[in-house]
């Protein structure tokens, strides 16, 4: 009996596809809410730091003046909490991991006003 | 007699990864005496509720322990929604009972692992994480993580499950159940594991009782205690009956903990049929109440876990936080389960309370 077992066990180890994923091959698919890392929508920030208010980790620095959002991506916990407190729903939890790396990463990201309407180009030409 | 001989064992040991060090006196293979001491992984995060505002602190409770994580962040949600007297909807303690047994049945399983591989039986712990691989799938899926949820609020959870979700959980569960008792089998009744756990590290019914025992470690030896017998989570009205083994010894323990993934697997099925509609969470604002305290008692995979919060000023803040994690509770039945084994058997009687050194030193 345990001969049999351990040699259907053996048989099916032999020929079946491994478990685990071929890494670099077959990439793995994350689900939708899987907890990647922060990601924002400058366009609509309005630079209020709530989100930094209500971060558990003090990983959030707004500075209103310069218009600037940064995160240090070591120091966030990905709880989700700026997510839900930010008034403009402008924070998403992406679900792709940021790159690894060897120092503590801050990204940050800028408000860069869109360029003013631009006078109109023709202006009619005097006669 | 003998001479007698006192051999160290841990912190840092092959077969456990967690940091428990033990004095064993020895006399010839045969242990007298087991002398534990803790103290090597402890992090201070009872302290933390200081600095930190209690609905942030729901974080740190979860980080007590990488297993029994979302047992850990329901019970202090639930100790500081007593102290605040906040009544929780029937939806968010649907889905707090039903991640709860997935996290059970995900760390019965990772244990049965370690046990396979205490007494050297690597294929048997290999299959058991493989299996184990598709519940954190399951995780993921309705979480967002693998091992840290962050799903708990105080006064709800962050994320519904829809029924389409709710119903696809059960069918990968049901359909993991027979790989489950296939590879459960091996420990009902293959020789070479029966050999290294029956008889092995007997704990009688009036010692587990006396020593406090809790869990399977308790159900192991015919003590029925079990927390969800009483009102935490939505076990009265899933209609939940402790599992108990009468024999006392490590295979006991297994068997035990066996039984109860497969009933962790019907109690997620019968949450799943019963799950009403409404909200998940109430939301919760203001400051805690003047000189309150509240004790709240949540079973974990390991047994019983108390959590014990205590306010005296109208801040956002916690004066006190203190858990009661099961292994602390076991140590006292561990020791005594050790006095006259072999020395051999020491790494199996130890892994067989199930041992979790990090949560115990918090
Ligand atoms: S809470 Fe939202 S709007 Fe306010 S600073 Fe943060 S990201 Fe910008
Ligand atoms: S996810 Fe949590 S830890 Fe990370 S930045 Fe947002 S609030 Fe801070």
């Amino acid at each position: 009996m345990g001969v049999m077992k351990l040699s259907k066990t053996l048989f099916q180890n032999l020929f079946r596809k491994p478990d685990t994923k071929m890494y670099p091959v077959i990439q793995r698919e994350y689900t939708e809410r899987t907890k990647g890392h922060i990601g924002i929508d400058i366009e609509n920030c309005l630079f209020c730091g709530m989100c930094a208010r209500k971060c558990p980790c003090h990983a959030i620095t707004v500075d209103r003046n310069s218009k600037t959002w940064s995160i240090s991506r070591m120091q966030c916990i990905m709880c989700r909490c700026c997510v839900g407190y930010c008034p403009k729903h402008c924070l998403t939890m992406e679900n792709t991991y940021t790159p690894p790396s060897t120092t503590k990463v801050v990204d940050t990201f800028t408000f860069v006003p869109p360029p003013a309407e631009e006078a109109p180009a023709e202006t009619p030409a005097a006669e | 007699m003998g001479k007698r001989t006192v051999i160290p064992f841990g912190p840092q040991h092959p077969v456990l990864p967690e940091p428990v060090h033990l004095d064993l006196v020895l006399e010839d293979e045969t242990v007298v005496e087991a002398i534990p001491s803790i103290g090597f992984i402890h992090r201070g995060l009872e302290k933390l509720v200081e600095l930190r505002e209690y609905p942030e602190m729901v974080f740190v409770a979860e980080r007590i322990c990488g297993i029994c994580s979302f047992g850990h962040s329901w019970g202090y949600c639930h100790a500081v929604e007593g102290l605040m007297n906040i009544e929780v909807p029937e939806r968010a303690e649907y889905l707090r009972t039903i991640w709860h047994e997935l996290g059970r049945v995900h760390s019965h399983l990772l244990w049965l692992g370690l046990l396979a591989d205490s007494f050297g039986f690597e294929s048997l712990f290999m299959q058991c994480w493989r299996l184990r691989e598709t519940v954190l799938d399951l995780f993921e899926k309705t979480t967002g993580g693998r091992v840290i949820f962050s799903v708990s609020r105080v006064g709800g959870v962050l994320y519904d499950m829809d029924a389409d979700t709710l119903a696809e959980m059960v069918r990968t569960l049901r359909g993991m159940e027979p790989e489950i008792r296939r590879i459960c089998q091996v420990f009902a009744d293959d020789a070479s594991v029966r050999n290294r756990l029956c008889g092995v590290g007997v704990l009688s019914k009036e010692d587990a009782y006396a020593l406090g025992a809790v869990g399977p470690t308790a159900r192991g030896s015919g003590v029925a205690i079990d927390m969800r017998m009483t009102c935490h989570g939505k076990y009265q009205e899933l209609g939940f009956e402790p599992i108990v083994e009468t024999a006392g010894d490590c295979w006991a323990r297994t068997q035990v903990r066996v039984r109860e993934i497969y009933q962790s697997i019907d109690l997620i099925e019968k949450a799943v049929e019963r799950i009403p509609e409404g909200e998940i969470a109430v939301p919760v604002k203001g400051n805690l109440p003047e000189n309150a305290c509240f004790l709240a008692r949540v079973e974990q995979p390991r047994g019983e876990a108390v959590y014990y919060v205590k306010s005296s000023k109208a801040t956002k803040f916690l004066e006190r936080f203190r858990v009661r994690t099961p292994t602390c509770a076991n140590l006292p039945a561990l020791v005594k389960m050790l006095g006259g084994c072999d020395l051999a058997d020491v790494p199996v009687i130890v892994l067989s309370i199930d041992p979790c050194i990090s949560c115990t030193e918090r």
